[in-house]
């Protein structure tokens, strides 16, 4: 029989953060880029079970899956398991383009009361309650690397990045949450 | 930091997640086979690079990843406004053309400030 490779996220086995800020890897989770005109939206929200959101920063949660706003016509959706999103798009019947994503993208979890200030440490957003409240969502920087940010409650959220920058976030962030507690 | 308008997220947004992509408004020839030298020049190569009030194209590269218009003062460098790509050349309004020009003179030159210090 042959061996099945194992497969290991990036960050695995990392942690990090300060007193007042909680760095985590995120599990893994399946992530697919989707373009779609406006008109053959209501096709991809039903084929997908998650309404696309067409405001800009925002994003909704249905069934296991997150549906973020990236751009006019522009979504990044994740699902938290295993679940076919490539195959629940092709099914919708509809014009578009979904690229599989799951393994270009890995996730860090930032939590506690200096989340956001940790971020900030390398992010130009503000993300003060009122301008990014939860459930807000942003493609971004963070220092030198492109990221999605997603405010997944008041103190927590959940940085999408690609797996090759995923150290240096990291290492900025760690940097961050120490910062933050100061 | 200069923040700058995106019309596709409707915010301001930090000027570090924008690029400059040249000036606006530049129509590419009907017929590019069927023009001279001098002119694919013109259309291709020379660019105005007026002092004062410019068109520009800009791209929200690292937010929605959009190219839009602005109008731009170069003096200043301030931005007068910003619209989505497709629409025509649009009138700057007044009072930020004056708000500009009132910037413009009492924009801090080099040579005002260090090159006195000097
Ligand atoms: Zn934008």
């Amino acid at each position: 029989m042959a061996e099945l490779a194992t497969r290991s996220l990036p960050l695995s086995g990392v942690h990090g953060g300060s007193a007042i800020v909680r760095l985590e890897p995120a599990a893994p989770a399946t992530r697919i880029s989707l373009r779609v005109r406006a008109e053959d939206v209501p096709a991809l929200s039903s084929a997908l079970g998650v309404d696309l959101p067409m405001k800009p920063k925002t994003s909704v949660y249905a069934n296991g899956r997150t549906a973020l706003w990236l751009g006019p016509d522009e979504w990044l959706v994740i699902d938290e398991g295993e679940s076919g999103l490539m195959t629940a798009a092709a099914n919708s019947g509809a014009l578009h383009s979904a690229t599989d994503v799951s393994h270009r993208n890995t996730a860090i979890l930032v939590s506690g009361a200096g989340a956001a200030s940790a971020i900030n440490g390398g992010c130009p957003q503000d993300l003060s309650l009122d301008a990014f409240p939860v459930g807000a969502c942003s493609r971004t920087l963070f220092g030198k690397v492109e990221v999605v940010l997603l405010r997944t409650a008041e103190d927590a959220f959940r940085m999408e990045v690609w797996r090759s920058f995923s150290d240096y976030a990291f290492g900025l962030l760690s940097e961050g949450a120490r910062d933050a507690a100061l | 930091m200069l923040l700058i308008h995106c019309p596709y997220c409707e915010e301001d947004r930090s000027e570090l997640e924008f690029r400059w992509a040249g000036e606006a408004h530049i129509a590419r020839p009907e017929n590019i086979a069927a023009i001279s030298d001098e002119e694919f020049a013109e259309f291709f190569f020379l660019r105005n690079n007026e002092k004062g009030l410019t068109y520009e194209r800009w791209r929200h590269i690292h937010g929605c990843g959009r190219f839009f218009n602005a109008a731009r003062d170069t003096v200043s460098d301030s931005f007068l406004m910003t619209y989505k790509a497709g629409l025509p050349k649009q009138p700057v309004p007044v009072a930020e053309r004056f708000a500009a020009i009132a910037e413009e003179t009492s924009v801090e030159t080099w040579e005002q400030t260090e090159g006195d210090a000097r």
